[in-house]
């Protein structure tokens, strides 16, 4: 921290920054649920001990600069295709433990080949997929999980299903083949749900360490700044709109 | 080691495997489909990850992966899979990989056809995708030379962290010849990459990336490709002369074109005119040189290729004005005989 | 002395309030000063009424807090 407070004897710390977070400072904007999906992922790394044989793959996209935050091997992936690149990793060096770390245009737009097909190979790779249903970096465009009648800058009426299609359904899809392991949705919009959005960033983490294949958490996400909204009505969105088209929960789960 | 009779795909392949491959990434194009089916074969056999992937742009990525992660690595493809393949090549080569990358070209543009054509050399030469960057580029124009340019591709990548590209077309990928095929590469010669993506254990973590959205510090990451550039011009252009020392007019040809163009010589010596060959081992870096100082004592440097005139370009670039520079291309598959190109050879020599 | 105590790194704190909404006890509220950044960052208005429960870091977007526990707190709790 870059604070000194003096503790007063007999306080044990409960919560502090995980080991695996360097000390840059995220370059996500204010609000933004990224930074608690940052944090649940370094978290995982540190009490599964294996920060020292992970490698992770930033997208384009708000995650770009990830490799920053983390302190441990990091290849940045060209727009979509971090599980094609995950794929390369993991089939040279088995022993790494590769995740990657997507936005949904990343992974369900220009991605979507690849990312199905990591899965329908059941690559033994763990995806962290934010879905916030809009082109963060680029300026808040439409994204495939836009949400119908939500409004973005290429669709300033509001998505309209007939012109520009439906929210995509990716773990849903996905949940369909028999490669993957694990497809779980988890959202972080208060402290329960993060504790079990922890949980399932935890076990597709340990279902990669057992070599169960394929797991890929979905964390609905905010985005304050495009849908413009404080971070506060943001958080409150996702609880009563978009889980209704994104509902929570395990998708598949091999056990 | 006696030679053995090996397809120019399949040779590629055993030569690569020899190299120290240790992943190849494909998906299925026509002429390189033996490439294809002798990686499956042998290379899990071998130790090596086999794995075909479901579009060119996938398994451009995966190498991206396994070259991060340190290892040989290789796909091959052929026109439009190459075309496919050009986001992650930039990718690569601004992150600094180095892996091999086959191109069995093919007519285009378009779908165009699976007839040896050299229409890809724009592509492979000049970049090819985004931003300021070079390949490699080694055209065999037989199936021994390919072996051994398979063996070069991988070493210079390694030793200048730039992705190789071994240029061919079908005509070289699908033909039968008698090869020496290379000793293993012995693992303790390949260079090592204490870059490489293998965990951060022990040291600072390594972070292979090709953006930086500073403009000084973009700068500076394209003045180091520059100056590898710079290096590889000075140490490793390659070619090969024949019948040059008396020569009024020098052909240049290269891969496919250059071995008929061979022909094409011992026809013209026959009939006593002085002609002679320049074939470019590498396509980048180009021979400007060699060509240059030919063109001081020629009539004419003629250029010979299966396309519109895209080598053509840089043999003017090398000639600059000092000999008569006329062009002869064929298109669309179609190859030309040796006695046709002696035709065209005849209007300026003789 | 409250049960708990919340450290904020002001210059990673970017202001956003999440731990202001999500606290139980309203312990944290925006304070008067702003960061290098020219965010307001957030602060213990109510330090004593902080169990050190740790819902605010665990909500916080920019891992700008840290928690202290009372011992005694601790070990009643397990």
């Amino acid at each position: 921290m870059s604070v000194e407070v003096a503790i007063p004897e007999g306080y044990v710390r409960a919560f502090a920054k995980p080991a695996a977070l360097s000390d840059a400072k995220f370059t996500y904007c204010p609000g933004c649920h990224h930074g608690i999906i940052t944090r649940l992922v370094a978290e995982v790394l540190d009490e599964l001990g294996i920060l020292e044989r992970t490698v992770g793959i930033a997208p384009v996209g708000c995650a770009v600069f990830l490799d920053r935050f983390f302190h441990c091997d990091f290849v940045q992936a060209a727009h979509g295709r971090a599980c094609a690149v995950a794929t390369g990793i993991k089939r040279a060096r088995p022993d790494l433990v590769v995740f990657t770390y997507q936005g949904d245009g990343d992974l369900a737009a220009i991605g979507t080949a690849e990312t199905v097909h990591a899965a329908n190979r059941g690559e033994n790779i763990t995806v962290i997929f934010v879905n916030n249903g809009i082109y963060g970096m680029t300026g808040g465009e439409m994204a495939p999980t836009t949400l119908p009648g939500q409004r973005t800058v290429t669709t300033p009426t509001g998505r309209e299903p007939r012109l520009h299609g439906y929210p995509l359904k990716i773990s849903e899809m996905l949940a369909q083949l028999d490669g993957p392991a694990y497809i779980s949705r988890q959202a972080v919009f208060d402290y329960s749900h993060v504790v079990k959005a922890k949980r399932a960033v935890l076990k597709a983490f340990r279902n990669q360490l057992e070599g169960k294949g394929f797991s890929l958490v979905e964390i609905l996400s905010t985005c304050p700044t495009n849908w413009r909204m404080s971070p506060t009505e943001a958080g409150r969105w996702v609880a009563e709109r978009v889980t209704e088209v994104f509902p929570l929960g395990d998708l598949k789960d091999v056990g | 080691m006696s030679r053995v009779l090996m397809r120019g795909n399949e040779a590629i392949a055993e030569a690569a495997i020899r190299s120290g491959l240790k992943c190849y990434f494909c998906y299925p194009i026509t002429p390189q489909g033996e490439l294809v089916e002798y990686m499956a074969r042998e290379l899990p056999k071998r130790g090596g990850v086999f794995l075909q992937a479901e579009s060119e742009v996938a398994a451009i990525n995966m190498v991206y992966g396994a070259a991060a992660a340190g290892v040989r690595t290789m796909t091959s493809s052929s026109s439009p899979g190459i075309s496919l393949k050009q986001e992650g090549i930039s990718y690569i080569a601004m992150a600094r990989l180095p892996c091999v990358i086959v191109n069995m070209m093919r007519g285009g543009p378009g779908l165009g056809n699976i007839a040896p054509a050299q229409g890809d050399y724009f592509q492979a030469t000049k970049g090819g995708g985004h931003g300021d960057y070079r390949l490699i580029v080694l055209a065999p124009s037989t199936v021994p030379e390919a072996t051994e340019l398979v063996r070069l591709a991988f070493d210079l990548a390694d030793k200048y962290r730039v992705p190789a590209m071994i240029l061919a077309d079908g005509m070289i990928g699908q033909m039968m010849e008698p090869v020496k095929l290379p000793e293993p590469v012995d693992s303790a010669d390949i260079p090592p990459r204490p870059w490489a993506l293998t965990g951060a254990r022990g040291r600072p973590k390594n972070v292979i990336s090709s953006f930086d959205l500073e403009p000084e510090g973009l700068r500076r990451m394209n003045l180091v490709l520059q100056e590898t550039y710079r290096e590889i011009e000075r140490a490793e252009v390659r070619w090969e002369e024949m019948e040059t020392e008396d020569a009024e007019l020098i052909v240049v040809a290269y891969g496919t074109m250059g071995r008929i163009v061979k022909t094409v010589v011992r026809l013209a010596r026959a009939e006593g005119l002085k002609v002679g060959l320049l074939r470019p081992i590498t396509l980048w870096p180009f021979p400007y040189g060699a060509i240059r100082r030919l063109a001081e004592r020629t009539r004419a440097v003629f250029t010979v290729e299966l396309s519109a005139g895209q080598m053509w370009e840089d043999v003017r670039l090398a000639v600059e004005g000092r000999a008569e520079t006329p062009f002869y291309g064929e298109l669309g598959g179609v190859v030309p005989s040796p006695n046709r190109i002696l035709e065209e050879v005849k209007k300026y020599v003789g | 002395m409250p049960k708990g105590i919340v450290v904020v790194d002001k210059e990673r704190c970017k202001g956003c309030g999440l731990c202001v909404e999500a606290c139980p006890f309203k312990v944290l509220d925006f304070s008067s000063e702003y960061n290098s950044s020219g965010y307001q960052v957030t602060y213990m208005a109510h330090p004593e009424k902080c169990t050190g429960c740790a819902v605010c870091a665990n909500v916080c977007p920019d891992v700008a807090l840290e928690v202290y526990r009372e011992e005694r707190s601790v070990k009643g709790a397990t």
